[in-house]
């Protein structure tokens, strides 16, 4: 059995009604599961770009790469995986209920980071954190353990883009 | 020039050389086939249910090679397509379905018949599109044609909402197109067919397993040739059956769950497996792990998902089979293969397949008076015993032609399959091997074969049960027959296991005066004696359906078999 791994894709599709459908469906009635997919038109408006992240063995990356290439709403699959890209996450991460020890360690935790606190008010902070998916993830591991269960979440997915000189993932 | 949608939609067809629309109208469709109204060349074909419409524009399209046309209405008569469209996808029938759909302005409103067709058929079929602009419908109409029939061909559906049908717009339609996210594989990479030759040529036990994909591709010849040239042994699959003729000395049989003692056992032993428009599926491999242990294995499809899904290969190679075939002929030479032939046909001997050790009229000598009978026919059969038996004893020339519902295992084919089959080869013999309980899903098509006076032979093999399920309740399930006696009825004993007892009502229908009612000859067949006689009236009989019943002994059933998961070479013989 191949190990499991995390794989990015990059696939141009046709701009039109049911093609994320026909995407997620593929996923779903293969028993592939998505873990990340974001999709968004592109330089060329009846061509959009869809980032997907699945976590897969081998065999079935292969597989799901081939039944993308087949769909004929597919123009392109490029495989991220190991490829030279730079890839970024928006996360918006609100914690509530916060003490003023709180909110000054929340500052202290953005200048580490180097995210930005969006907004606030008297007790609540609201961070907006443009980073790769695993420094959101160890970002937002560091703010569960200092605020519990007060924090709310929201992950807009990955997007990625082939490097210029430089990778960064 | 502007014209209307639904007149852009007859030229498109001509454009595309339909003759032939299988249709059902309704609502969202009653323009389309008022354009149609006027059409003397394109021939519209009335089935009396939509699901039997597809399956008999698949056995149009399988029997001519030429893309199936549906057209039905939206909502009930859409969604009675899906059975259909599955199977055509899993069997890669070329097929365009056009589906009329309420306006634009009330899609998404829950009106009358409104169904989202496209959501619905988007994963069973190669490409579905709703026409969303009139200015789209040509190359949508061209696109959907091209997509059915190239690479590896497979149904389309294409719905028109009836505004867009009903509004004027341009009259051109493309003579070509082109798809920036399809470009079927054309060709064949010479490096990796070299490769397979040495590979092939160095082996001491080598195979080719033939799939349908050489069917499709009509390469049987060629096929045929390169297994004289190279004197490798054929092993088949059922939808790849009659590739090469079944009496060829390099023919060993088919592979697979049903498939014979020699086929299996060759698979198991040999050292390189040339498989060409297989698709590996769990039906003919048996238990992944032991599945040709021993051998490195080519794969030649054309479809790469195909390649290294379900069996790892040592060479794939992408190619249309006729392609792969004839490059491979230029480079072809004899492998030493002269013990491997012996062996094999020494098993072929040991165990042949036959139902000589059952008493009476068996499906094996139905089937062989067919093969003598009707040599030069086509040949459907819809799922279940009746199939099995009849992919294990049809007789394949070259000239005949066997179509199956291999893929989705769909009941309820065979009839209409055959009368597509029928319209499609005006003339030719169709017989179509059905069981009692397939018979009876479509039997309303009697109706449109009469109407058409098309003469399909329907052979129903009655043994009162659904047989195949009941042989795996007798095998594994310790006879516990549950619910599939077709004479059961309220007064029975629910746990009968046919000890003798037997209360069942008389067997309905009475498939003799069923017939008849739709103005068909039927014929009821009790004992090998009467077969001739009704072989013979049901030849005579050139315009309208002969039905035969063959009463058969209930307790027959298919042999050899391989249990599911099992692997090929743990087979049972009965």
């Amino acid at each position: 059995m191949d190990t499991m791994k995390k794989r990015w894709i990059s696939i141009y599709v046709e701009n039109e009604i049911g093609v994320l459908a026909r995407i997620s469906g593929l996923f779903s009635g293969k028993s592939y599961n998505i873990d990340t997919l974001t999709v968004g038109v592109t330089e060329d408006p009846t061509m959009s770009r869809m980032t997907i992240g699945v976590t897969s063995d081998d065999k079935t990356f292969e597989q799901i790469k081939k039944q993308l290439n087949r769909s004929v709403e597919v123009i392109k699959v490029m495989d991220f995986t190991d490829l030279p890209i730079h890839m970024k996450e928006l996360m918006f991460v609100k914690v509530n209920s916060c003490t003023e020890k709180d909110k000054a360690e929340a500052f202290r935790i953005a200048q580490v980071y180097g995210v930005k606190i969006e907004d606030y008010n008297k007790n609540t902070i609201l961070f907006e954190c443009t980073m790769t998916e695993d420094k959101n993830n160890s970002l937002l591991k560091l703010l569960s353990e200092t605020y519990g269960y007060r924090l709310e979440v929201v992950r807009g997915g990955a997007v990625a883009i082939e490097a210029v000189s430089y990778t960064e993932r | 020039m502007d014209i209307k949608g639904t007149e852009l939609f007859v030229k498109a067809l001509r454009e595309e050389g339909v003759d032939t629309v299988f249709g059902y109208p309704g609502g969202m469709a009653i323009d389309l086939f008022d354009a149609l109204y006027d059409a003397d060349d394109i021939d519209v074909i009335l089935p009396r249910h939509e699901q039997a419409l597809v399956h008999e524009a698949d056995g149009y399209a399988r029997s001519t090679g030429k893309v199936g046309v549906c057209l039905v209405t939206s909502g009930p008569g859409a969604t009675n397509l899906v059975t259909g469209i599955a199977t055509a996808n899993y069997d890669c029938v070329p097929l365009v379905c056009f589906t009329g759909q309420v306006s634009r302005d009330l899609i998404g409103n829950d009106a009358f018949q409104e169904v989202d067709i496209v959501g619905v058929t988007r994963n069973i079929c190669k490409y579905a599109v709703t026409v969303r602009d009139r200015k789209d419908l040509a190359t949508i109409i061209k696109k959907a044609f091209y997509v059915a029939r190239t690479g590896k061909p497979g149904p389309v559906v294409v719905d028109i909402p009836k505004d867009i049908q009903l509004e004027m717009g341009s009259d051109e339609y493309p003579s070509e197109i082109s798809i920036r996210g399809y470009k079927p594989s054309n060709g064949v990479h010479v490096g990796q067919l070299k490769k397979a030759m040495t590979m092939l040529k160095s082996a001491h036990k080598p195979v080719i397993l033939a799939g349908g994909g050489v069917k499709i591709s009509r390469a049987g010849e060629s096929l045929t040739r390169l297994a004289e040239k190279m004197r490798i042994p054929v092993i088949t699959t059922i939808m790849g059956k009659g590739v090469i003729p079944t009496d060829h000395p390099m023919y060993v049989g088919n592979i697979g769950m049903y498939g014979n003692y020699a086929s299996n056992k060759a698979i198991s032993e040999c050292d390189v497996l040339f498989a060409i428009g297989v698709r590996f599926g769990d039906r003919i491999t048996g238990k992944i792990e032991e599945f040709a242990k021993n051998a490195k294995i080519i794969h030649v499809d054309i479809d790469t998902a195909s390649i290294s899904r379900n069996i790892v290969v040592n060479i794939p190679i992408v190619a249309d089979a006729k392609t792969a075939l004839d490059e491979m002929l230029n480079h072809a030479s004899a492998v030493k293969s002269d013990a491997w032939l012996k062996s094999i046909d020494e098993w072929k001997k040991e165990i042949p397949i036959t139902m000589s050790g059952y008493e009476g009229m068996t499906p094996e000598k139905i089937i062989n008076r067919i093969n003598d009978l009707f040599p030069d026919s086509i040949v459907t059969t819809d799922v279940g015993q009746n199939q099995l038996w009849t992919t294990q004893y049809i007789r394949m020339d070259g000239k005949r032609q066997f179509l199956t519902s291999g893929g989705l295992g769909t009941m309820g084919y065979g009839l209409p399959a055959a009368i597509g089959a029928s319209i499609g080869n005006p003339g030719k013999p169709v017989i179509c091997i059905s069981g009692d309980g397939g018979a009876q899903m479509n039997i309303q098509e009697l109706a449109t074969a009469h109407a058409l006076e098309t003469p399909v032979i329907l052979c129903i093999f009655n043994n009162t049960y659904l047989g195949n399920v009941k042989q795996m309740q007798k095998m594994f399930y310790n006879k516990r027959y549950s619910s599939t006696c077709l004479r059961y009825s309220r007064s029975c004993n629910r746990q009968c296991r046919i000890d003798g007892t037997c209360t069942g009502r008389d067997y309905v229908p009475d498939f003799v005066k069923l017939a008849e009612s739709y103005g068909c000859v039927g014929i009821r067949v009790e004992d090998e004696s009467q077969m001739d006689e009704a072989f013979k009236r049901a030849a005579e009989n050139t315009k309208s359906v002969t039905l035969i019943e063959f009463m058969l002994d209930c307790e027959y059933d298919v042999y050899p078999m391989v249990p599911g998961g099992a692997a090929l070479s743990d087979m049972m013989f009965g």
